[in-house]
């Protein structure tokens, strides 16, 4: 669950960065990224759970689920923290330096 | 268990690349040779690449460790993996590394260098499309 939910914050970032692209001053290339590298390393991990477990690994038990779910917003709130904090660093259109200068 | 200190390993190896990429490109671009400017402007430099694989290696190394917070196997303290209390977890540990680590290491190296060569390939394209023009 983890996985998916990843994947689709991955997939919704990369059409962001392509509706703004090649204008990315918001740095949402960086975030698609990020998400697409947290997911390949999930799939490798789900892949070797697969062999492990077999078709048991589609059927997980309800609470495994439920914290898979949590854990997945968690990273994806995690993943924006870590995006929004870069932009404020790099401030690309000066607004930050501008409103604290104010 | 740690399985994530894998890519974390390589994306150091590859900031450290990038760096001296950027360097040498720079020294390359420095002495005003039209002919490499040109051959420059049509091609994505590597250091440009290679920053795509540096954010998916950092990226994903990033939010793989907080799921190993999540589930308890990575801790605030000294000796931080809680897998090398006991030597029988370490020994697994050590395991999971190899094999699960490293994959996930090839895994998005070989991505990066299909999607490399993807623009490469759309870059002659385009090159292409101008001189007819």
């Amino acid at each position: 669950m983890t996985l998916l939910i990843t994947v689709f914050a991955a997939c919704v970032a990369t059409i962001v960065w392509y509706k703004v692209a090649p204008d990315d001053r918001m740095g949402t290339g960086f975030l698609a990224l990020m998400y697409w590298g947290a997911s390949l390393m999930w799939l490798c991990d789900a892949i070797f759970e697969y062999k492990e477990l077999g078709a048991a690994f589609f059927t997980p038990a309800v609470d495994d689920m439920i914290n898979d779910i949590f854990l997945g917003f968690s990273v994806i709130a995690l993943g924006l923290i870590i995006w929004l904090v870069r932009l404020m660093v790099k401030d690309p259109e000066g607004k930050l330096k501008q409103n604290l200068s104010k | 268990m740690a399985c994530f200190l894998v890519p974390t390993g390589e994306a150091i190896v590859t900031t450290v690349l990038t760096k001296a990429f950027k360097a040498k490109e720079k020294a390359e671009i420095e002495p005003s040779n039209e002919e490499i400017s040109e051959k420059v402007s049509s091609k994505i430099p590597f250091s440009k690449k290679l920053t795509w694989l540096n954010n998916m290696l950092w990226g994903g190394s990033a939010l793989l460790a907080f799921e190993h917070v999540w589930h308890g196997e990575v801790v605030p303290w000294f000796p931080f993996l809680t897998a090398m209390e006991d030597p029988n977890e370490a020994t697994a540990m050590l395991h999971e590394m190899s094999t699960v680590g490293v994959s996930m290491a090839v895994l998005v190296t070989v991505v990066w260098g299909i999607m490399a060569l993807a623009s490469d390939i759309i870059m002659k394209g385009e090159s292409f499309k101008k001189i007819k023009q």
